[in-house]
């Protein structure tokens, strides 16, 4: 692989055939950091949140409706993937009541597809593609899951109302924005969550038939996937205590009735809201620090902590690593990243550079297997696609193993290559490479092509294989399966 | 080879004389199955086989506890009325169901439990490759064929020896000149070879097998039936499920995890026909969950739970477990099920019997840090 060609695909999403050399790739690269836009117009036409709040509390009050005995019944879809996501949605409906099969059909599923449209589209026409790598990465990081049906139609605006604003900014503001976000609430229960000892865990306990209280769910992932790191030296009980702080982190508006004049919030679906009357009151020490803040800031005091904690640094460094620079992370790399991180405090921008100056990440011989994702993107702009149909986006990621912002765990999609080398796998991706040929029509020449998005890393092997290849069409397909091409 | 067990007595003596022509006809074919299905998410071992004559079953799962009213008795325990066909197999003596049972991982993240229990490590990562495909080297070459019935090969499968993975696709079928031309693009990339030539060897077996396995668990088990199936079938193969994490309104989801899970087998089964009874399914999962609800109907992360050996070569219609009870002393740092049982060795154990290998050897092979207890006996019909 040449510096071109690792700047082009490791760093970037593949190169366009329309793109243009970059004379310095480095210097091509930091410079995206001045130029990304978190905000372009595919983004910016994505269905708002307030509109994707007041469906999903539109269905919610539907099936309050219908009473207990069909809550129950629609539990089924709270559920995490079934291995590694086959098949789409309407796998999910069997069995389903139909209140929940009309939301997940109807508006769920148009919010959902607009919003793949919106990620797919902005990824095929970045001009700072090394960016959009990075908002990826981080909504992997923080990941949630589109199993659970309160979350199909917010798993996208985690990403754009959460991480691309914050995706050149400090990792603590993520962090917040992240955990405040309605689909983070939801996914991992918080919105839920009561404290027992507060006023409204008093009144459940008198008069609610099931009990309710609290759930460590999110204060439980926050630690071991999205800051310190599993095995880095929290307890149980710092688990449950910090879970205990979170109470009251909750969703505006989804509720109606007594419950929302507890929650009290000004009732706007979908927003943050911090709801005093269910916050477990009393300071608290988690992971050997004290907390006597009360309400919302001690939460946020948590989340200050551990941002600057250099076991994340350390943790997420280890990550960045191993997505640059092979299945291994290098530990200098992780070294210089963790310093980086810990100088800067967070600074996201920091480390990208960190990353760009890091040897590891520009070696020939770790070439990484590419995910569904980034081997989808990087063929679609290698044919020059500026924009593809959400529904076949969504379709060819389902197909693929890696349905968009359905994951099946907050652990997120696993970034070892191995784990995208299965014979089915591969076979998966023929096939679509045939398919994504067939739509070109036979316009592209694929022995011009295959230099100018693999410079100087085309192999003689495939270079021979697509001149000979019996029509352009099958020429270009078989350099998006060549050895090269499925790797960055 | 002298193992410690022909220093235990008379009777153990007489078993390692028995083992001996087992180990010799391990190197003849060998038409036994194993599918191993994993319960990803940390399944409730006392949801789905309830302890229900444990004086303190009652006061401890609270509302749970009515969702066993109609289920199967199986001695002490009572088995979740969703598992009508495994109760008709703990009838015919071909479900065998383990209890408070853990493997070495005493944490409670899904992500290393998950990794401790597919690699056979005592600590998460601290392996690479899986415990069923170091099994494949224990079994003869011409049957060491095994198989993930999804789109990746899960980590329980992977390592050194080939494996193949197969989930039906809704692509069209790529054209076969475009096949034959990526086989001679691969011939020179060892990592894509391997797996291109199981893509094809696996085409061609499993035929045109429509639809989409999704999430209907009948179908799921009715795929893995063809694709363990006759002479030149998969020898193993494993199954993910997930849904099992249930924080919150567990009785419903659970109920609805179960009831897939049962048609699972029983697809399973009569796909299998008469391979059924060179049949050994392992359903087991990470962790168990905690003993008691949480404040929003469900459990949280726990330790001890319930594994489940099925099939025809199984000899069942038993529960194994010595049981730790559900009194507030009794439950593990307080709250969860006490493990009482190793589940690695349970693994090794019912290995060893299964292919008729060498206890001991299989255990190391299988779990290198497997302790020094003794393997379990009469699990398997030999």
């Amino acid at each position: 692989m040449s510096t071109l060609s690792i700047a082009f695909n490791r760093f970037g999403l593949g190169a366009r055939a329309d793109d243009s050399a970059p004379q310095d790739p480095r210097r091509w690269l930091a410079g995206q950091l001045d130029r990304f836009d978190p905000r372009p117009e595919a983004i910016a036409a994505a269905p708002s949140r307030a509109e994707v709040a007041s469906g999903l509390s539109d269905y919610l009050e539907e099936v309050r409706g219908q009473g207990n005995r069909r809550r129950e019944a629609a539990q089924p879809m709270e559920m995490e993937a079934q291995g590694p996501a086959q098949g789409g949605m309407d796998d999910q409906l069997a069995g389903l009541p139909d209140s929940a099969r009309r939301f997940i059909r109807g508006v769920s599923r148009r919010n959902y597809l607009a919003m793949v449209g919106a990620r797919t589209n902005a990824a095929l026409i970045t001009s700072a593609p090394f960016v959009e790598r990075m908002v990826h990465f981080w909504a992997n990081h923080f990941a949630v899951s589109a199993d659970k049906l309160t979350v199909i139609g917010l798993a996208g605006l985690l990403e754009f109302e959460a991480i691309r604003p914050h995706v050149l900014g400090k990792f603590r503001d993520m962090l917040v924005a992240v955990e405040q976000h309605p689909a983070m609430l939801l996914y991992l229960d918080q919105a839920q969550s009561i404290g027992p000892q507060s006023q409204g865990g008093q009144l459940a306990a008198r008069f609610a038939r099931q009990r309710r209280g609290l759930n460590e769910n999110l204060a439980r992932e926050i630690l071991e996937l999205h800051t310190l790191g599993v095995g880095s030296g929290y307890s149980q009980a710092d688990v449950t205590e910090f879970a205990r702080a979170l109470t009251g982190w909750t969703v505006d508006g989804l509720t109606r009735g007594p419950i929302r004049r507890l929650l009290g919030g000004s009732g706007r679906a979908g927003d943050f809201l911090f709801a005093e009357r269910i916050h477990e009151p009393g300071a608290r020490t988690i992971v050997g620090r004290a907390y006597r803040q009360q309400g919302l800031a001690q939460g946020l005091a948590v989340l200050d902590d551990l941002a600057a904690d250099p076991r994340t640094a350390r943790h997420i460094s280890t990550k960045l690593a191993r997505h640059f620079a092979g299945d291994d992370p290098p530990p200098a790399m992780v070294e210089r990243l963790t310093a980086a991180w810990l100088r800067s405090g967070g600074d996201l921008p920091t480390v990208y550079r960190a990353i760009l100056d890091s040897p590891e990440a520009w070696d020939r011989a770790t070439p990484k297997l590419r995910n569904p994702w980034d081997w989808s993107v990087a063929a679609l702009r290698a044919v020059g696609a500026r924009q593809v149909e959400p529904q076949r986006a969504a379709g060819l990621m389902i197909q693929l193993g890696q349905p968009i912002w359905r994951p099946g765990s907050p652990a997120g999609f696993d970034d070892i290559g191995p784990s995208w080398a299965g014979p089915d796998a591969l076979l998966r991706r023929v096939e679509a490479a045939e398919r994504i040929a067939a739509r070109t029509g036979g316009q592209i020449d694929a022995r011009q092509l295959g230099p100018r998005v693999l410079p100087g890393a085309l192999s003689e092997a495939t270079a021979q294989a697509v001149a000979r290849a019996e029509s352009p069409g099958q020429g270009l397909a078989l350099l998006l399966v060549s050895p090269e091409f499925l790797r960055r | 080879m002298i193992d410690r067990r022909t220093f235990l007595g008379s009777a153990a003596g007489a078993a390692v004389l028995l083992a001996a022509p087992h180990v010799a006809i391990a190197q003849a074919a060998t038409d036994r199955r194993f599918l191993f299905i994993i319960q990803r998410g940390a399944a409730d071992g006392l949801g789905t086989l309830a302890p229900t004559a444990d004086p303190a079953f009652g006061g401890i799962r609270g509302a749970f506890a009515e969702d066993f009213a109609g289920g199967a008795r199986i001695g002490d325990f009572t088995l979740h009325p969703n598992l009508a066909q495994i109760a008709g197999l703990y009838q015919a003596r071909e479900a065998l169901f383990v209890h408070a049972v853990a493997s070495p991982y005493r944490d409670r993240s899904h992500f290393d439990g998950q990794n401790i229990l597919e690699t056979g490590g005592n600590a998460a990562y601290a392996l690479r490759d899986g415990w069923m495909n170091r099994l494949l080297g224990l079994i003869p070459a011409r049957d060491s064929r095994a198989i993930a019935v999804s789109a990746t090969v899960p980590v329980v499968l992977r390592g050194s020896r080939e494996v193949a993975s197969y989930a039906p696709s809704n692509l069209p079928d790529a054209s076969e000149d475009l096949m034959a031309r990526v086989s001679s693009l691969y011939a020179g990339d060892a990592e894509l070879h391997a797996a291109w030539e199981q893509a094809m060897q696996t085409r061609a077996m499993a035929g045109d097998v429509g639809g989409d396995i999704g999430r209907n668990g009948a179908a799921t088990g009715a795929l893995a039936a063809r694709l363990l199936s006759g002479a030149e079938g998969a020898r193993m193969a494993v199954i993910e499920t997930g849904g099992w994490d249930t924080h919150a309104n567990q009785r419903g989801r659970l109920g609805f995890q179960l009831r897939g899970l049962d048609a699972m087998i029983a697809a399973l089964k009569t796909g299998l026909g008469a391979d059924w009874s060179n049949t050994l399914v392992l359903v087991a999962t990470e962790f168990g969950r905690t003993a008691a609800p949480n404040g929003t109907g469900g459990t949280d992360h726990g330790t001890a739970s319930l594994a489940i050996l099925l099939g025809g070569a199984v000899a069942g219609g038993r529960v194994v477990a010595d049981w730790p009870g559900l009194g507030a002393s009794a439950l593990y740092e307080g709250r969860d099920l006490k493990p009482t049982a190793d589940l690695d060795l349970l693994i090794a154990s019912a290995m060893a019997e299964h292919y008729r290998l060498d206890p001991a050897r299989t255990g190391r092979a299988l779990f290198p840090n497997i302790g020094n207890g003794r393997a379990l006996e009469g699990l398997i019909r030999t």
